[in-house]
């Protein structure tokens, strides 16, 4: 443990379960600020929450770090497994590592900053949380996206934003490929003002906003129409 | 007449089986609009049901229960496996998950009424959980579906019991669809979606696929919720021996299993009459799974798609279900297909009883609508009331059956009490055919 983390309430996962420790954050009366050490890929840590504490988990997390969560925020010092954050309706998770699979899928809200890069489905079905990649993210990103931000500043991968709703896409890298319905979209002086305003709270500072491009929907899949039979 | 002598005799008009008069409009259907037909409710062919099966009623070696002097208990216990506070029903009939959106918010408060009344629980839907039907429901169970449409951790824990949603039996494999007349402003609110699109849901579950996933999900769901609430596993019959014991291995309490001919506000026509099992032949594999697991009674079993009676229910126990659940049954009782609404029906190109167009948000009795002025047409508490007293007939029946085959709770009925009317029902149920101890593949074929 570091000395920086010394004022820490701990809990050590080696020596408590997920679920001593799911109960601890859970109750009622949880304030301040906590270490979760040895977290050593176990599932389903720190869900459920719903109080503003700081919770840092000192290692690598395993599938649905900080799911559903509701005003806590939490730092995974290493790589996030499958669905981190998923279904987050408020608050924040930051992963300083890498981030698998589904990385906030059906998030409602808060925000979810992967330092490295995310896999597949990044934001798959997001719903309103705003999301930033400071890295690159895979295929299907944004896949089905409802509504919220997704911001990558490295490269997004195959069939991005398939399926998009009313979410907003933001990538400074290359697309290898856009998916059924999204678009790139002219970017308004109110998309830079959520892009400068997502990368600052982020802490991303070395790059500048004017660098991204803005992606959404086409709006031609919302109604069933017989000319739009090859993208069913 | 002098000319009909002259022209050779003529055939009368024959339709075709193939071709028939169903198919022909079809075809013609197709043509003309370049889309897929989309309706309501489950599938209209004739299919093995449990009308093909008959229960035995007592003799001379198993003697009867008195009618309305002897007891014969309902009540079933579901979610005892891993959860806290498992959910008691009084009857083991519940209203099966159907959404606010797809249904009026008055439907939905009538159905939690009616319920309520008897003792058992309602679902919510793909769409979110309502304060209305949280407050008219004394058990609700929370769906999880793939859309995760106003999934949220406050409902989750203010629910009974928590339902993943892997499949419907109208159709296996196949998400939800609401149709923009449907996407009223409050239902799109709920599901954050631009209003009046056509939705059509994913059919996969977004952050997990296969069941070593579904393990870690439901234990996600129950760290949420303090290991408090039953969680259901609802899948369509389609593999029903492999998709039970996944869900067991998952660590579901409870099973649901929903055949062919359930219920479906939207999906598309060829979807709800060629994918999937009738709930017939999968009930008996469902029940074999969870014998072979040692889990029979410990994980329990609900089975829907077309229950229709308290015979049906009694039949779908004696073959070793815990419990059934209702859609479209409830929704006739509600007033569905009334012959009172005739010719309301009549201007949108149908009769009572052939009504299917619930996608369409046009229901003249307000239930499968969200046009503020049809669904006020349906009161909730006389709605409630005549789910009451469905409900309240269906146990009823179901309980005349089992005194009659001498059984003091609904869950002693067993498969020694019925017979087969037909070869497929005894090869599908392992149910001997009527007047011999014989099914197929009895003896190897
Ligand atoms: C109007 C309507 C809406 C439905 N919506 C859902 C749903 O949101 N989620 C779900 O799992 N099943 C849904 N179903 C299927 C029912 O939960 C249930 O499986 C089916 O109705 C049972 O068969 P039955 O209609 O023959 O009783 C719906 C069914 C109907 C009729």
């Amino acid at each position: 443990m570091s000395a920086t983390l010394s004022n820490h309430q701990a809990i050590d996962l080696r020596e408590s379960t997920i679920r001593e420790l799911n109960a601890v954050l859970q109750s009622e009366d949880v304030t301040g600020s906590w270490l979760v050490s040895h977290p050593e890929g176990r599932h389903s840590i720190a869900v459920g929450l719903t109080a503003p504490i700081d919770i840092i988990i000192d290692g690598q997390a395993g599938y649905y770090a900080g799911g559903m969560n509701q005003h806590a925020n939490l730092v995974i010092k290493g790589n996030a497994g499958p669905g981190v954050a998923e279904n987050m309706m408020s608050g924040s998770v930051r992963i300083e590592g890498n981030a698998s699979m589904a990385a906030g899928a059906t998030a409602h809200g808060g925000l979810l900053v992967i330092e490295g890069d995310a896999g597949a489905r990044c934001g798959i079905s997001m719903k309103g949380v705003n999301i930033v990649v400071r890295g690159s993210v895979g295929h299907m990103s944004a896949f089905m996206a409802q509504s919220g931000n997704l911001v990558v500043c490295g490269d997004a991968g195959d069939a991005l934003g398939d399926s998009l709703y009313e979410a907003r896409i933001f990538v400074r890298g290359t697309v290898k490929s856009l998916g059924a319905d999204c678009e790139e979209k002219d970017m308004s002086a109110e998309d830079l003002q959520i892009l400068r305003g997502l990368l600052e709270e982020a802490g991303i500072t070395e790059y500048s906003a004017e660098h991204f491009r803005c992606y959404g929907s086409a709006r031609r899949l919302y109604n069933f129409h017989v000319d739009n039979a090859a993208a069913y | 007449m002098s000319q009909s002598k002259n022209t050779p005799p003529r055939t009368t008009p024959r339709f075709s089986a193939t071709f028939d008069q169903f198919t022909i409009s079809e075809i013609q259907r197709a043509a003309a609009t370049g889309i897929y037909d989309i309706r309501g409710a489950g599938t209209k062919r004739k299919l093995p049901h449990f009308d093909d099966l008959l229960f035995l009623g007592a003799s001379i070696s198993r003697y009867p229960l008195e009618g309305y002097r002897e007891r014969c208990d309902t009540d079933v216990v579901l979610g005892t496996r891993f959860a806290k506070k498992p959910i008691r029903l009084k009857t083991p009939v519940t209203v099966a998950g159907m959404s606010f959106g797809a249904l009026s918010a008055q439907a939905k408060e009538a159905l939690g009424r009616g319920a309520s009344a008897v003792g058992t629980s309602t679902t919510t839907g793909d769409g979110g959980m309502t304060p209305e039907e949280r407050g008219h429901s004394s058990i609700l169970v929370y769906q999880y579906l793939p859309s995760r449409y106003g999934m949220n951790p406050d409902d989750l824990r203010r629910a009974d019991a928590i339902e993943v949603v892997v499949g419907q039996g109208a159709k296996p494999g196949g998400g939800g669809m609401l149709l923009g007349q449907k996407i009223s402003p409050r239902v799109a609110k709920m599901r954050n979606l631009p209003e009046g699109i056509d939705q059509r849901s994913a059919c996969r579950h977004p952050d997990w696929t296969g069941p070593d996933d579904l393990e870690i999900k439901i234990e996600e769901l129950r760290e949420i919720t303090g290991w408090e609430k039953p969680i259901y596993v609802k899948v369509g019959a389609s593999r029903p021996y492999y998709d039970v014991s996944l869900a067991v291995k998952a660590g579901a309490d409870v099973i649901v299993l929903d055949g062919m001919q359930g219920g479906t506000a939207a999906t598309q026509e060829v979807f709800i009459e060629h994918v999937g099992l009738p709930i017939l032949s999968a009930i008996r594999s469902a029940v074999q799974a969870l014998q072979d697991l040692g889990m029979h009674r410990k994980v329990q079993l609900i089975v829907s798609g077309g229950i229709r009676s308290g015979a049906d229910m009694a039949k779908a126990l004696a073959l070793g279900a815990d419990a059934v659940a209702i859609g479209t049954a409830a929704l006739i009782a509600l007033g569905d297909q009334s012959p009172d609404l005739a010719e309301e029906y009549a201007k949108l190109g149908t009769v009572p009883g052939a009504y299917d167009d619930w996608q369409e948000g046009r229901d003249p009795a307000g239930i499968t609508t969200q046009d503020p002025e049809l669904a006020s047409r349906l009161d909730p508490i006389l709605g409630g009331r005549r789910i009451a007293n469905y409900l309240s007939v269906m146990t009823m029946e179901a309980q005349a059956i089992a005194r009659a085959c001498g059984k003091s709770h609904l869950h002693n009925l067993e498969p020694e009490d019925l017979v087969s009317l037909t070869m497929e029902a005894a090869a599908m149920t392992k149910i001997p055919l009527a007047g011999t101890d014989w099914y197929p593949g009895k003896n190897g074929f």
